[in-house]
């Protein structure tokens, strides 16, 4: 047993000392968390980018508090600039933009209020962002709705405050809620977006690991063989330990790899986070709260409908087992790893080169890529049979299965898929041992399923 | 004496052929056994089964008396014709890894790597990678590795294939030097001169079969019963010494200042005196020995018969 801890040691150390592990280990996080950054990042960019607007007002209802000036973007009034007798001169305004330093012109017609669907004018000279559109309509909506109220209660002789209650009492949203009742009776919150998403994260990223490590089985058997260097650790130790020493070494680095993933991506996540979050203005930071304070009077406000969403999203994110999914990852990634690492490892002692490699190999590449078409469609019919069926063939399973566990998979599926799992990875390490055995002493000669299948039957 | 390593009727089908063919060695302990035989002859499979690689049909092989099993493999030690090591490893780190698969403690391991490497000169070696070195350099750490753990059984497969003559002499005087601390050495070859000068035992396979065994000194006699040669100085009468039929001249070769003659003896009858008194007759002679036939010519001559003897049986 020694002897293989010996083995699983050096090709553990050998594999995590390389640079291409630090570089995969160092470059993979970085780009994880970037994809998960990078829409914030790109947001926070647009933010940074001031501007100044100039504003000419018709209706002289507004004031840089109704349209609220913020640490990005200032509304510079100059309504009375272009003001000549009885009209407000908008195309000399047009003409002055161009050497100015506002980045648009904000054109609040007189009758704009009037009707219950009024509109501005917005002219620059580069496209202006939905940021700055939304901002714009909501300032200024709020505004018109604050008058037309005050309007309405002065006819109707109530308060303000009566008026606020009202709308307090009517104010409606909805939430469609997903929930998920369990085999036992107990319920989840879920979303079937996340679920999606998640399901074919863990799909592809047991197709790519699988490839990824099981090929380092293959090329470190290739290796030894064009090394020439297996006699000499035959003659030392059973090629099976040799084979089992190598698949586990290997995995341990799989795992390695993985875990340190995790790890740094959350680091690298939440430290971009916490970074930017420190810049953000307490309004930024929590709009929740200021939309609750002021716009009482809008339910449609594309804030508080984002807000819903999110919120939803989140909810959904919470409500996923991130350590049972963790765990169903590693053991149907270990898992399919073991089962598909046999097989690599035929094909490596099969050959004399990598060259020679792509016969063997597929039999491999062809489950694997089933699997991922069948992970397609089983994201949107997570409970078909097609899904069904190919969550417990074991070649295929651990990809398939990972797809549908984020919507909750029943527990006998679960562990009939996990047990043939096992049991055929068996299978196959006791085949690839019996044709490996004899497949890395043989040179020279070019290989085919014939020649497997002869020593396969091989005594000793 | 005791026999180091024994093999009984050993057997070894492959699908397509039969690579041992009943065959039984027995290598005695404290010598150098060679063991010979033409490519193909299934030498590589028989040093594969005493090294457990691959394991008998049938027969045993016992290593000092007792039979083979997996704790013998911390007594052998294997050079295999097929050897390398991984490129991208520094060359003491898999020293050590291949010591300690040998069952070396990683401390004793080290301790007798350092004194090894002292010896051959290359401590600064032991940091680089296997790639960096030259291919008699490899060889060079490999011959350590095999031979580090102390094995009372060694097993070189064509050890000077790949050695510049210079490295294969150093090699040649460590084998010499290993035998006489006590281990016993077999080693494969196809260079006879080499068996020649350090094998005490070979054992000669062709066609799966063993056909020749036993003590180097005593086939050569064997095969060289009636041969003589004799060389004179300067004059020497050639027209005389052909004028008998106790002998058969084989070859006359004349040079400045001599000659050398070598006889057949066809008169059974006649002791080495007897022909020496005989040879006097025609000249002054200088030296006079029996001739020894190379390893190279019975290697060639056991080998042909035995394939000839086999084709008539075939027809």
């Amino acid at each position: 047993m020694s002897k293989i801890g010996l083995i699983i040691g050096r090709e553990y150390k050998t594999r995590v000392r390389k640079k291409s592990f630090i570089v995969m280990t160092i470059l993979g996080p970085i780009l994880f968390a970037a994809l998960m950054v990078a829409p914030a990042i790109l947001m926070r960019l647009e933010d940074d980018d001031f501007k100044n607007i100039a504003v000419i007002d018709e209706t002289g209802m507004f004031d840089q508090y109704s349209l609220k000036n913020t640490k990005n973007l200032n509304f510079d009034f100059v309504s009375d600039k272009y003001f000549e007798g009885n009209y407000y001169n908008v195309s000399k305004a047009k003409t002055d933009l161009k050497d100015s330093d506002h980045f648009a012109l904000l054109y609040i017609p007189i009758n704009s209020l009037s009707s219950n669907n009024g509109s501005v004018q917005l002219f620059s000279y580069q496209q202006p962002n939905m940021g700055l559109k939304m901002h714009i309509s909501n300032g200024i909506e709020k505004k018109a709705e604050e008058l037309k109220l005050s309007k309405k209660a002065e006819e109707l002789e109530i308060t303000q405050k009566e008026i606020d209650n009202i709308l307090m009492v009517a104010n409606t949203s909805i939430n469609v809620v997903t929930t998920t009742i369990n085999d036992d009776g107990s319920e989840k919150e879920s979303s079937t977006t996340v679920a999606m998403i998640i399901g074919y994260i863990c799909g592809f990223l047991i197709y790519m690991f699988i490839f990824m490590y099981g090929s380092m089985v293959m090329n470190g058997v290739i290796e030894e063989k064009s090394n020439r260097i297996v006699e000499v650790i035959v003659s030392s130790v059973k090629p099976f330990q040799l084979m089992l020493g190598k698949i586990i070494g290997v995995a341990l680095v799989g795992i390695t790899q993985f875990v340190l993933w995790v790890m740094l991506t959350l680091g690298i996540v939440s430290v971009t986070y916490a970074v930017m979050q420190k810049d953000l203005s307490p309004a930024e930071l929590n709009p929740q709260t200021q939309i609750m304070g002021s716009s009482l009077t809008d339910t449609t406000d594309v804030n508080t409908d984002d807000m819903a969403k999110f919120s939803e999203i989140t909810q959904a994110m919470d409500s996923v087992n991130y350590v049972g999914l963790l765990l169903m990852f590693l053991f149907y990634f270990v898992g399919g790893y073991l089962l598909y690492a046999g097989m690599f490892a035929i094909a490596g002692s099969a050959v004399d080169n990598e060259t020679d490699t792509q016969q063997f190999t597929l039999p491999i590449t062809v489950p694997l890529i089933l699997g991922i078409f069948v992970m397609l469609s089983a994201i949107n019919n997570p409970d078909g049979s097609l899904a069904y069926w190919f969550s417990i063939i074991p070649f295929t399973s651990p990809i398939v299965m990972m797809v549908r566990i984020p919507f909750g998979v029943p527990f006998t599926d679960i562990i009939i898929s996990m047990v043939l799992l096992v049991a055929t990875f068996i299978a196959i390490t006791w085949l690839a041992a019996k044709i490996y055995r004899v497949g890395i002493l043989m040179y020279g000669k070019k290989t085919n399923y014939k020649e497997l299948w002869k020593w396969l039957k091989y005594k000793n | 004496m005791n026999q180091t390593l024994v093999a009984e009727n050993v057997v070894k089908k492959y699908s397509s052929h039969l690579a041992l063919d009943k065959v039984s060695v027995s290598v005695p302990e404290g010598c150098i056994f060679g063991l010979l035989g033409p490519n193909g002859a299934g030498k590589t499979t028989l040093i594969r089964i005493i090294n457990q690689i691959t394991a008998p049909d049938e027969g045993t092989v016992y290593i000092n008396g007792e039979k083979l099993s997996r704790k013998h493999i911390a007594q052998i030690g294997y050079l295999p014709e097929e050897r390398g090591l991984y490129k991208k490893m520094a060359v003491g780190e898999q020293a050590l890894y291949l010591c300690q698969l040998k069952g070396m403690k990683k401390a004793d391991a080290f301790r007798e790597l350092k004194k090894w490497f002292e010896k051959f000169e290359i401590e600064n070696w032991w940091n680089k990678k296997v790639e960096e070195l030259s291919k008699g350099m490899q060889q060079k750490v490999q011959f350590i590795t095999t031979i580090l753990h102390k094995p009372k059984l060694l097993i070189f497969d064509e050890p000077f294939s790949g050695f510049d003559p210079i490295n294969a002499n150093l090699l040649k005087q460590e084998i010499l030097e290993l035998k006489r601390n006590g281990s016993t050495i077999i080693f494969s070859t196809h260079n006879m001169s080499s068996v020649e000068e350090i094998c005490d035992y070979i054992a000669l396979i062709n066609k799966s079969k063993k056909i020749l065994e036993g003590e180097v000194n005593t086939i050569r006699r064997d095969y060289a019963p009636d041969i003589y040669e004799v060389q004179y100085s300067g004059y020497f009468n050639k027209m005389i010494a052909t004028l008998t039929s106790d002998y058969k001249i084989l070859d006359v070769k004349e040079f400045e200042g001599g000659s050398k003659m070598s006889i057949e003896l066809l008169n059974k009858e006649m002791t080495n005196n007897d022909i020496i008194a005989r040879l006097t007759n025609f000249g002054n002679i200088e030296s006079f020995q029996k001739a020894l036939p190379s390893m190279n010519d019975i290697f060639i001559r056991v080998v042909n018969n035995t394939n000839s003897e086999q084709a008539q049986a075939q027809n």
